[in-house]
């Protein structure tokens, strides 16, 4: 990392499609711009291995996921510094950034600072989650977008969401056995369709559309799951499910996915204290944003799926407006790339219709406050039962809670269970999740090893803040 | 369990895992490697020492943590697969390095 | 309820402590807490519980509460996580080391036998994983640490058992005598007794302003780090003699690494923000204790708020200018062993006007003169 500047005028976190753009705005504007991320190839999930992908045929994931490579190679080309392979661990309101590379870590500063860490599966606990063979549908994407692998044996899919059916038709693409994908139900289907005539004109709807219609003349579909079960001793054995209308039945499987949604991945963004509040539509913290992406810390915006849940188009759209942005800020006497108007237009255009699939793929309750006996907390072993009894005891929210269970406080830091500890303390107090808050989360976002926090370069400031005792 | 698609480009990687030879392919992650390979448990839950394996295949579940060439708690979906590569799961406390 | 005998402003342990020996008085005391009981410096500090190393106006204090902490469970019906097995202070140099020596010897003298000098071999039986440059240590055997939080609501919950009312979410924004008694304003509410106690922490300089006897109290955050969990390979809890370092494993394995690198804060709004620079500065300290320790995982770090003095003792005793109020507030880092015997010294302060701990050290006017008071 010793080439990498000291300061920047921009730092981008996240190489999806929204990091990818905002950096590409900023670096061809003549501002220097480095982009960070974690994978060590650029694409984020939704074009993740586009540069690298063995999928020699490209009918297998379709002619979307082929976008990404234009949008890569622009940025490729930019001139903005690309570090692969880093791990952001810290932001300050003062956009001093940690990061890690290869066992060593520095401090730099930017002067503008555009998150676009994107989305992550939103927790689906339910009993058995943990048992090796058991995986989100993301998780079997990306071994096949990376690797080339699809799931030998009995395979089931189950959950809900236009990913779920996007994964099942790549897989049947690939030639790959889906013995059943079990959908489980919202309680929300009336509202959907009161918003489906926005949905008429996105450009979702028919490519989506066609895409479950050819899945379901191909795979058995169970609809109305409100039970789910994975059993197993060492590994998943099978699934266990009831219907709404009381059906049960146990299917042995080798391989079972799950997936109910994406949400905001909002660890860096939280801990570094941007405001976020309760999204009842999307059932998710988000941060409070204007419209050009700016948070509440005044230099640092957010953009892409870390903004709100919107697809990858849209995402793309927000890193230009967050790109455009720090350009007007930082050069305001530059000619813009583009026209501000017309991006907003864009991504209008493919926010249409985001409403008609929160509200027809909304997960069912049952599945975000799952049953006593579900382990909750991934990391240390926290089951929801143990969670409600601490609110009887009195906790109010997830972070008083942490003097009595070590919920949350594992490597992930709340990424698998944050969501469902904060539903269920806001079921059993009966307040809104809004009023219960998320996990209080502090940096290192990611752990850092003691020598990567011992390789800082040595500062006097540091030396001098020392208290005896 | 996880098969290869037939044509999937690949030169091969020669790596350890728990001290046993493995051939794997080139440009997999460890956690990727690792279901090729069949391992079932990356490594146990610190509790209840029951076996995990890799969730999210993303770097945000820390199910898929192993140890390379003798550095434990690497997260394996995050790390390439490189020539001579020692992996070792995770079935205990990490010991700290020696 | 009838009027209480005892406000109490500050619902951290000293606080809940001097709430639950009042109550064991026989006082009625009600405790006000602007936020909830023990979620500044009480309930995130590092919990060691030593006589080791202390200025030595403390010492008389640690060696009383250790008496108290080692029979914990008796005074509050909880073992607060107290285990013993020894606190130990390395000395990097022959110089620090002999400074060590100095020390013991001045204990002794003052008729202190606690702490013990070791050399080198001795040490490694102790502390097996030490860094082999480290030429000897001062421990005491049987000081230790316990669960910061949980000690806290556990003087909090016996307290209640006694009597004691605790009121969170009010701060206190007067206090003014009222005929013959305090009063005590939280804006919602107001209180009065004949007693007030200031045990409000980072923020009891305020308090004793309002009262005409300014102090410099310095705010400050200092910082700890939490590992990862790692096989079991040390018991005691030690520091360092020349630098900043509090180092301890617990039971699930994770091991927690203090020493006083601060990080900034705002006291207004309860903000602490963490320095790395700082924390880079701890971790290497670690690296070169204890080598063992180099690919150990910081999983998370944290800072409270707690309040120094310049003196780096606490102020302890009665008010110079107000009758029937007393202090106990600025433990600069390292009050928390001291908590359950500063409560039993402000209850005999408060019910029979004397102690028999010498606390003229800590008196509240000893900074009058000092240009920054």
């Amino acid at each position: 990392m010793t080439e990498l500047r000291n300061t920047y005028d921009v730092a981008v976190v996240g190489a999806g499609p929204a990091g990818l753009a905002a950096a590409t705005v900023c670096a061809r504007s003549g501002l220097s711009t480095v982009l960070f991320d974690e994978q060590p190839a650029p694409g984020g999930q939704i074009y993740r291995a586009v540069t690298s992908t063995p999928l020699k045929r490209d009918t297998i994931l379709g002619t979307d996921y082929w976008a990404g490579a234009e949008l890569t190679q622009n940025f490729l080309t930019s001139g903005a510094d690309y570090v692969p392979g880093a791990t952001v661990w810290n932001l300050t309101r003062e956009r001093e950034i940690g990061v890690s590379v290869a066992g060593s870590a520095r401090i730099l500063t930017a002067e503008r600072v555009i998150l676009a860490t994107g989305a992550l599966e939103r927790p689906f606990p339910i009993s058995g989650w943990t048992l090796p063979g058991v995986m989100t549908a993301g998780a079997g994407q990306i071994l096949l977008k990376s690797s080339g692998l699809v799931p030998d044996g009995r395979t089931v899919i189950a959950g809900c969401g236009p990913l779920l059916w996007l994964i099942a038709w790549q897989y049947l693409n690939a030639g790959a056995r889906i013995d059943a994908i079990l959908e489980t139900a919202g309680t929300d289907r009336a509202a959907g369709w009161r918003h489906a005539p926005a949905l008429a004109i996105s450009p979702y709807l028919l490519k989506g559309l066609r895409r479950m219609l050819a899945v379901r003349r191909r795979v058995r579909v169970v609809a109305n799951i409100v039970e789910l079960r994975a059993e197993g001793r060492d590994c998943v054995e099978a699934v266990a499910y009831r219907t709404a209308r009381g059906t049960e039945q146990r299917l042995l499987v080798d391989n079972l996915f799950l997936h109910q949604g994406v949400v905001p991945n909002v660890n860096l963004a939280m801990a570094s204290r941007i405001e976020h509040r309760w999204d009842d539509m999307q059932l998710c913290f988000s941060p409070v944003l204007d419209a050009d992406g700016g948070s509440t810390i005044a230099g640092i915006a957010i953009a892409g799926d870390g903004a709100g849940i919107a697809g990858a188009e849209a995402a793309q759209a927000r890193g230009e407006l967050a790109g455009l942005a720090a350009v007007r800020a930082l050069r305001p006497n530059a000619p813009p790339l583009a026209e501000t108007d017309a991006v907003r237009t864009r991504l209008a255009r493919f926010a249409r219709g985001r409403a008609f699939l929160d509200a027809y793929y909304k997960p069912a309750v049952q599945f975000r406050r799952p049953a006593r006996d579900t382990l909750v907390c991934r990391c240390e072993e926290v089951t929801a039962g143990q969670i409600l009894d601490t609110v009887a005891l009195g906790c109010t929210g997830p972070n008083q809670m942490k003097a009595f269970l070590r919920c949350g406080m594992g490597p992930c830091q709340g990424r698998e269970c944050g969501l469902t500890v904060t539903e269920l303390i806001a079921q059993a107090r009966g307040v809104s999740p809004q009023e219960v808050g998320y996990y209080r989360l502090r940096p290192p976002v990611k752990p850092i090893t003691l020598g990567e926090l011992a390789s800082l370069p040595k500062n006097e400031a540091a030396l001098r803040s020392v208290a005896r005792g | 369990m996880f098969r290869r698609l037939p044509d999937t480009n690949a030169g091969t990687v020669d790596v350890t895992i728990d001290g046993r030879s493995a051939r794997v392919r080139a440009g997999d992650t460890v956690a990727a490697a690792l279901i090729s390979a069949g391992v079932l448990a990356s490594r146990v839950a610190d509790v209840s020492r029951a076996p995990r394996a890799p969730y999210c295949m993303m770097g945000v579940c820390f199910e898929c943590l192993v140890t390379v060439d003798g550095v434990s708690n690497r997260q394996g979906c995050l790390v390439a697969v490189k020539p001579g590569m020692r992996i070792d799961t995770q079935h205990g406390k990490r010991e700290v390095e020696r | 309820m009838s009027a209480p005998d005892v406000i109490v402003i500050g619902g951290g342990l000293h606080g809940s402590s001097t709430a639950l020996h009042l109550a064991r008085r026989g006082a009625r005391a009600i405790v006000i807490e602007k936020d909830h009981v023990g979620c500044h410096a009480s309930g995130v500090n590092a919990g060691g519980v030593r006589r080791l190393g202390r200025h030595l106006a403390e010492v008389p204090l640690a060696v009383a509460a250790m008496e108290l902490w080692h029979r914990i469970g008796d005074l509050v019906d909880d073992d607060c996580g107290f285990e013993s097995h020894g606190q130990v202070k390395v000395a990097e140099s022959e110089a620090e080391f002999a400074a060590l020596r100095a020390r013991v010897d001045e204990l002794t003298h003052l008729g202190f036998t606690h702490e013990e000098l070791i050399d080198r071999a001795t040490l490694k039986q102790i502390v097996p994983a030490i860094s082999e440059h480290c030429v000897g240590a001062i421990v005491c055997r049987v000081d230790g640490a316990a669960n910061p939080y949980r000690t806290t609501l556990a003087f909090k919950r016996k307290a209640e058992t006694l009597g004691v009312r605790f009121i969170e979410g009010a701060a206190v924004t007067g206090l003014a005598r009222n005929g013959g008694a305090w009063r005590v304003e939280t804006g919602a509410a107001h209180y009065e007794a004949g007693v007030v106690v200031n045990c409000a922490g980072a923020w009891a300089d305020r308090i004793a302003a309002t009262l005409g006897e300014p102090v410099p109290l310095e705010p400050i955050a200092p910082m700890l780090m939490i590992t990862a969990p790692l096989p079991p390979f040390i018991k005691p809890v030690v520091g360092a003699a020349g630098r900043p370092l509090s180092f301890k494993q617990f039971h699930n394995g994770t091991v927690l690494i203090g020493g006083g690198h601060r990080g900034r804060l705002d006291r207004d709004i309860n903000r602490t923000e963490l320095d790395f620079a700082g924390l880079a500065v701890s971790a290497r300290t670690v690296w070169d204790l204890f080598p063992v320790m180099r690919a150990a995982q910081i999983v998370r770090c944290w800072a409270g708020i707690e309040a120094r003095m310049p003196d780096d003792i606490p102020v302890i005793g009665p008010s110079t200018t107000s009758e029937g109020v007393f202090h106990a507030f600025g433990f600069s880092a390292h009050g928390f062993a001291l908590g359950p015997i500063v409560g039993a010294i402000v209850a005999e302060l408060v019910t029979g006007g004397k102690t028999n701990l010498p606390i003229a050290p800590f008196r509240i006017d000893r900074f009058a003169g000092r240009p920054d008071t």
